[in-house]
């Protein structure tokens, strides 16, 4: 039996007012709020602990626990901080919650600082959306016009300030630690850890950073119980999570269920992939996990079932792509852009990126050299785990996974460049234009 | 380093102590040290670029992965604490750490030029070092570097190759976390990532030389030193810095017996791996212009002419042998304790007088008692470490930043650990009170004695902060640092002695230069002789006499005169009369003739009494009119510039029958000298300095083939043409003639508190003159040094706004500062300081004050707006503001 869709988050998607406060509260919305207030904040916390919800970044690690790891009754503010820096490619679940669902990231904003006693939260979006930022400006003055945000909020005595901040472009600013550093006006760069944000984040305070769709879960689960979420899903990984299916299928979008769903059941309520192709490879975390193929489409979409198959649910939005694409042409475009996104800050990362980009760029236009392959996997073997962050391992990730799944498009490389083997427009999909 | 413990075998382990096991050696350090240290203890060389022992680690160039058990990726050692039962394995027993570090290192060389052949780090470059070590033969990179046009000048005297960067940000986490000028920093990112600084906002810092010299690559170079000689033809001499007080240890870097460069050398008791571009990059004086053989002046032509060391000895002997008693003695800066020693035997023996001062500044008599009384012949006191860890140390005339800059940085690391505070008396709180994040209780120039009397009483005008200072001086640890300027307010000196005696709070004494506190040490000032000794007590005289092989009777038996003594002596008193003059020539006849005779008959104790038997008569001739009290001068390293009245200075000089003037090269003073002698510069010699601890800071000779004299035997020959020896003249002896006089165990020279005086009131149109030195300035020492001079600080006049507003001027305007001798004029910029202080720096260009306004500091002077002032103003204050 088919896995059923189960929209949460994304349930009044389809109301003109879904991101007002009227239209919010009018589908039930701040009635988590209202139950956690009433609870003492460490209840709070138990109540996401005992949920299971998961970190939605892409590390999946529990929220609740890292709630409690903010040290209480140390004298310093606390912070929450919310990560709205997506810009994985692929990934796109952030950015429409925020524009369809911003009062639930709020409701859930709330909640989280009021259990981690915090009174100043913050919103960290992406620069390249000035649209969302505007949207949640405007839900953060319509949520206080309604009392939700500022002195005593609910007549509940708790106090909140929520700040939008515009971030200016830079992919490691998703990096937890490079987010806080630009926060705070720096240069973002990931800092080293430990102190671990819990304890030394923004500002040097205590401070949760969490990703928008973790956070919005919040509301949520207080609104309808930790039993009630923890009843979807897997043992490990429980709930409910958005899955953003983007590439050769034809209805990409998002759709809202419980983990544990195959690609194949997804890849149906897609509409399967475009007439006349077939599925080459997907990517389901982001182009930052080792990539899959049509042998793995009944791996459950969980935490565990994905490490199983050797890669990870990260932030599950599957790419998709069918056999027009150019496996090489294809991580050649991500390598363009982790070498564009390199902080610079460590070597492996900074240069490494720098290298392996253009030895990829080699085999794209069919001037790689035999010797080279093997150099690849080296090179990306002395950047994985070497590097500062993640986002070095990010890079260094597609290339062996690629090249043990498609080596002849690589050894192909050689001597024919993709563009002449893959024709690229063959790949295109352009609203409305009917592709062969 | 601080950070590196007593290694296995050492008797005790420390208390806090974690075994770990590093490549299959057990070690126990002190919790806390980190693994590429605990490495190093045992031996094992981790390579590295970013870790630097003083700097907060950052994990981020990668060259030093090394495999602990129990974690699943390669970890940077130089940013983990060993911890307990750790298992360490690093390159050397472990495939992985090994394959890590070489692969970073490949990594690291793909970008890099590889151009070691014309680079300056060629040769000393821990990246050519590493890559041989722990890299592969040969790159496999071939595809396209990274380029970027260079150098790029950060300052007039640092350039950067951004080509040969290794990111490891040493440079930029320098500027932010020791000299606290976060004028560089990373920009960009990737692989285009590099060093910058800001528009319009060079790296104009003071300490800006330490990144040339901790950058691990060639990609920070000084304009001076570039291109002009490779590491391996140099040879390195350990020296000592003789810019400041400070006592910096200094690596001299010469090729044929020419200076090239000098470096920080480490020293953890004192400037740790740092220094300041003073001490780095001024050290063209030592070459330039110098006075190669005596000079003496034609009476005819009144011009020098060239002189052989016989004839100028001759001549000098005769001449101070007739002024005998009557001559002063002013020394500067420059001289070690050694030679300080030797001028004050010489003035004593020699001369037979006790007129002698090493303080070519504003002082006071106060001064003298509080040197002689509380710090003369100490020995070390107050350090470094002690400073770095206090509870309040209380900064009194004193700007550690431009006056002695590494007590700066020790003071800031300490601020920045949280284990010191700083509060100081001044009149504005400048850039390094505010990077010492110091409570600055604001003092009008000659309101300190009172400031510093209020934390004595704890009374009710200090702030609250100021309260808390107050109380936090009564902490043990604590220390009151007295800058060499507070000698010009009177009572200051007495108010932070009683301040000192009734919080307990520890007291060190911090003048500007190097050889001061040797001088105090050795007795250059009078009324006190070496060790501490005074010059009327009992027991120190019998030493002397006895450490001299010179009678108790001919040391002076009162207190001499002091600078201003000399300078009063010398042009108030009456002409000489024609018959006091042949009367006293006449008596040195006889001398020299009874001498002879005494010589003869081996009675020459006998033969000295009666010449001072005859000089004395002379003295106390009891009929007007009086001999001259001075007569003669012997100057040595004094530059004129310094004395606050230089009009009256020369006035003495012109006065003063005979002027005798020990330099390196023509000055101020030598222009008006009889003869001039040549001395020799730091590298031409051996010698030693104490630091403001009172720390010896010792130097080997730097030029094997220099055969300059040293003031020392200058002095020691003209003694000996006197016929009143001091010795050979070396070095080694004069050292170890002081160090074995040691320290006095009789009545020290007593002090006499001086009430504390208050700041002038000024008029309308009148403000009360501030002023220090600004490290980089119009100094002797520092002249064509064009590098160094490109990043001094601009001049400005700083007034509080409602002065500024009361003389109608805003930021930027040209401020009018005069006296009766003069005008400085300079761009204003509105500072938080008292109302009716007007704030100059003291020797740099377009603000001389000494020069231009006479001794004006903490004096009234007239301030008005002047003409509106044009686009140069307005960018010297855009300079200051950034």
């Amino acid at each position: 039996m088919a896995t059923a869709l189960t929209p949460v988050l994304t349930r009044y998607w389809d109301q003109k007012d879904s991101y007002t406060v009227a239209g919010y509260e009018r589908n039930g919305g701040y009635k988590g709020l209202r139950k956690a207030l009433d609870m003492a904040p460490d209840d709070v916390i138990e109540q996401i602990k005992a949920s299971g919800l998961r970190g939605r970044g892409g590390a999946g690690f529990p929220t609740g626990l890292k709630w409690s790891f903010v040290p209480q009754g140390d004298d310093k503010p606390h912070y929450l901080v919310v990560n709205a820096d997506e810009s994985e490619p692929g990934a796109c679940k952030d950015i429409p919650l925020m524009l369809a669902s911003p009062q639930q990231l709020i409701e859930g904003m709330i909640i989280a600082s009021y259990a981690i006693r915090a009174n100043h939260a913050f919103v960290y979006i992406r620069g390249e959306v000035p649209h969302v930022i505007r949207r949640m400006h405007a839900a953060v003055r319509d949520a206080k016009a309604n009392g939700y945000l500022g002195k005593n909020i609910l007549g509940s005595g708790f106090d909140l300030e929520i700040v939008v901040h515009g971030g200016a472009g830079a992919y490691i600013c998703g990096e937890e630690t490079a987010l806080l550093d630009s926060l705070e006006g720096r240069r973002g760069q990931p800092r080293l850890k430990p102190p671990f944000p819990a304890v030394a984040g923004l500002y040097a305070s205590p401070t949760v950073v969490n990703n928008v769709e973790t956070i919005s879960m919040t509301s949520q689960i207080m609104r309808y119980g930790a039993e009630w979420y923890s009843s979807f899903g897997s043992e490990k990984s429980p709930g409910i999570k958005v899955f953003a299916v983007s590439g050769h299928v034809k209805r990409p979008g998002i759709y809202e269920a419980p983990l544990g769903i195959t690609m194949r059941e997804l890849l149906d309520y897609a509409g399967g992939i475009r007439e006349g192709h077939k599925l080459k490879f997907w990517v389901v975390g982001g182009s930052s996990v080792p990539m899959l193929t049509e042998d793995h489409l009944d791996a459950p979409l969980t935490y565990e079932g994905m490490e199983e198959v050797g890669t990870m649910l990260g932030t599950a939005t599957p790419m998709v792509f069918d056999d027009t694409v150019s496996v090489v042409r294809a991580i050649t475009g991500w390598l363009d852009f982790y070498k564009h996104e390199s902080c610079g800050k460590c070597t492996p990362c900074r240069e490494g990126t720098w290298w392996i980009d253009q030895l990829l760029h080699r085999f794209k236009d069919g001037e790689g050299k035999p010797e080279e392959l093997d150099l690849l996997n080296e090179l990306c073997g002395n950047i994985l785990g070497r590097s500062f962050c993640a986002l070095g391992d990010a890079a260094a990730t597609p290339y062996p996974q690629a090249l043990k799944l498609f080596p002849q498009e690589f050894e192909a490389g050689i001597h024919t460049p993709a563009n002449e083997a893959f024709d690229p427009m063959a790949s295109v999909v352009f609203p409305g234009v009917k592709t062969s | 380093m601080s950070t590196v413990a007593p290694v296995a075998g050492s008797s005790a382990p420390p208390a806090d102590a974690v075994t770990c096991t590093i490549d299959g050696v057990q070690i126990q350090v002190p919790k806390g040290t980190l693994i590429i240290r605990a490495a190093e203890l045992i031996g094992i060389e981790v390579p590295r670029f970013c870790d630097h022992p003083l700097l907060d680690p950052v994990a981020a160039c990668r060259a030093c992965l090394v495999e602990i058990e129990g974690m699943p990726k390669p970890q940077p050692a130089c940013a983990i604490p060993v911890a307990e039962d750790m298992v360490v394995k690093t390159q050397v027993t472990s495939e992985v750490a090994d394959t890590a570090q070489r692969g970073v290192m490949e990594f690291l060389l793909i970008n890099h030029p590889l151009d070691c052949p014309v680079c300056d780090k060629g040769g000393e470059c821990p990246l050519q070092n590493q890559a041989m070590t722990h890299g592969n033969g040969s790159s496999r990179f071939d595809g396209t570097k990274r380029t970027f046009a260079k150098p790029v000048a950060v300052s007039s005297q640092i350039l950067l190759d951004r080509e040969r960067c290794v990111s490891c940000a040493r440079c930029t986490r320098f500027a932010d976390e020791i000299a606290g000028d976060p004028l560089i920093e990373l920009f960009e990112r990737g692989a285009k990532q590099q060093v910058a600084t800001g528009p319009d906002a060079p790296f104009d810092s003071y300490f800006s030389g330490n990144t040339v010299q901790i950058c691990p690559v060639g990609a920070l170079t000084s304009s001076d030193y570039r291109f002009r000689a490779r590491p391996f033809d140099l040879v390195s001499t350990p020296t000592a810095c003789e810019h400041c007080a400070s006592g910096c240890a200094i690596r001299t870097d010469s090729r044929n017996s020419t200076v090239m460069r000098r470096l920080a050398a480490e020293d953890p008791e004192v400037n740790e791996d740092w220094n300041c571009d003073k001490g780095r990059f001024a050290f063209k004086y030592l070459s330039e212009d110098r006075i190669k053989t005596p000079l003496i002046r034609d009476p005819e032509t009144q011009e020098f002419y060239s002189a052989s060391w016989p004839e100028a000895l001759d001549l000098v002997a005769d001449k101070l042998a007739d002024y005998r008693g009557r001559t002063g003695v002013i020394t500067g800066g420059r001289l070690t304790r050694d030679d300080a020693y030797a001028y004050a035997k010489f003035a004593r023996v020699a001369l037979g007088g006790d007129d002698i001062d090493f303080r070519v500044r504003a002082s006071s008599q106060e001064e003298v008692e509080f040197l002689s009384n509380k710090v003369a012949g100490t020995g070390l006191g107050v350090t470094y470490s002690d400073i770095e860890s206090s509870p309040m140390v209380l900064l009194a005339g004193l700007e550690p930043e431009d006056e002695a800059a590494s007590i700066f940085l020790r003071l800031r690391k300490g601020v920045l650990a949280g284990s010191t505070k700083v509060a100081s008396v001044s009149s504005w709180v400048s850039p390094g009170s505010a990077k010492l994040q110091a409570v600055v209780l604001a003092a009008a120039p000659g309101d300190e004695a009172m400031v510093i009397d209020a934390l004595l009483k704890q009374s009710s005008a200090l702030s609250e902060a100021g309260f808390e200072v107050s109380t936090q001086l009564r902490n043990k640890g604590a220390v009151i640092l007295v800058g060499e300027r507070l000698a010009a307010s009177p009572g200051a000196l007495s108010a932070v002695a009683a301040l000192a005696e009734e919080t307990g709070a520890k007291l060190a004494w911090v003048p500007r230069r190097a050889g001061d506190r040797g001088a105090l040490d050795a007795g250059a000032l009078a009324g006190l002789l070496p060790g501490g000794r005074s010059l009327t007590d009992q027991t120190a005289r019998a030493e002397i006499a006895q450490a001299w092989g010179i009678n108790e009777s001919d040391l002076p038996a009162e207190p001499g005169l002091d600078l201003a003594g000399i300078l009063e002596a010398l042009t108030t008193e009456q002409e000489v009369s024609d018959e006091t003059e042949s009367a006293v020539e006449s008596a040195d006849v006889e001398a020299s003739e009874e001498q002879e005779v005494a010589d003869e008959a081996l009675a020459e104790d006998s033969a000295k009494a009666a010449v001072d038997q005859i000089a004395e008569e002379v003295q106390l001739g009891d009929d007007e009119p009086q001999e001259p009290r001075i007569d003669a001068l012997v100057l040595g390293g004094v530059d004129i510039r310094d004395v606050p009245n230089i009009e009256l200075m020369r006035e003495a000089l012109r006065e003063a029958s005979f002027v005798v003037n020990l330099e390196t090269r023509l000055s101020g003073i030598s222009a008006y000298a009889d003869v001039v002698l040549p001395v020799a510069v730091d590298i031409e010699r051996i010698g030693a300095y104490a630091n403001w601890e009172g720390r010896l800071r010792q130097f080997p000779k730097v030029n094997p083939e220099a055969t300059a004299q040293t003031d020392g035997r200058v002095l020691a020959m003209i003694a000996d043409e006197m016929g009143y020896p001091i010795g050979t003249g070396d070095v080694v002896e004069y050292h170890n003639e002081l160090d074995s006089l040691g320290y006095t165990t009789g009545e020290r020279v007593s002090f006499n508190s001086v009430k504390p005086g208050s700041a002038q009131t000024p008029g309308s149109g009148e403000a009360v003159l501030a002023s220090w030195k600004f490290l980089l300035d119009l100094g002797m020492l520092q002249t064509g040094d064009d590098y160094l001079a490109g990043t001094r600080r601009p001049s400005v006049a700083r007034l509080s706004p409602a002065t500024a507003q009361s003389i109608g001027v805003t930021e930027g305007d040209l401020v009018k500062v005069s006296s009766d001798q003069g005008t400085i004029e300079l761009p204003l910029l509105l500072t938080d300081m008292p109302d009716g202080v007007v704030w100059v720096p003291q020797n740099s260009p377009g603000s001389e004050v000494y020069a231009t306004l006479g001794d004006a500091i903490g004096s009234t002077v007239r301030i008005a707006g002047g003409p509106k002032a044009v686009s140069d103003a307005a960018s010297a204050d855009a300079e200051v503001s950034a």
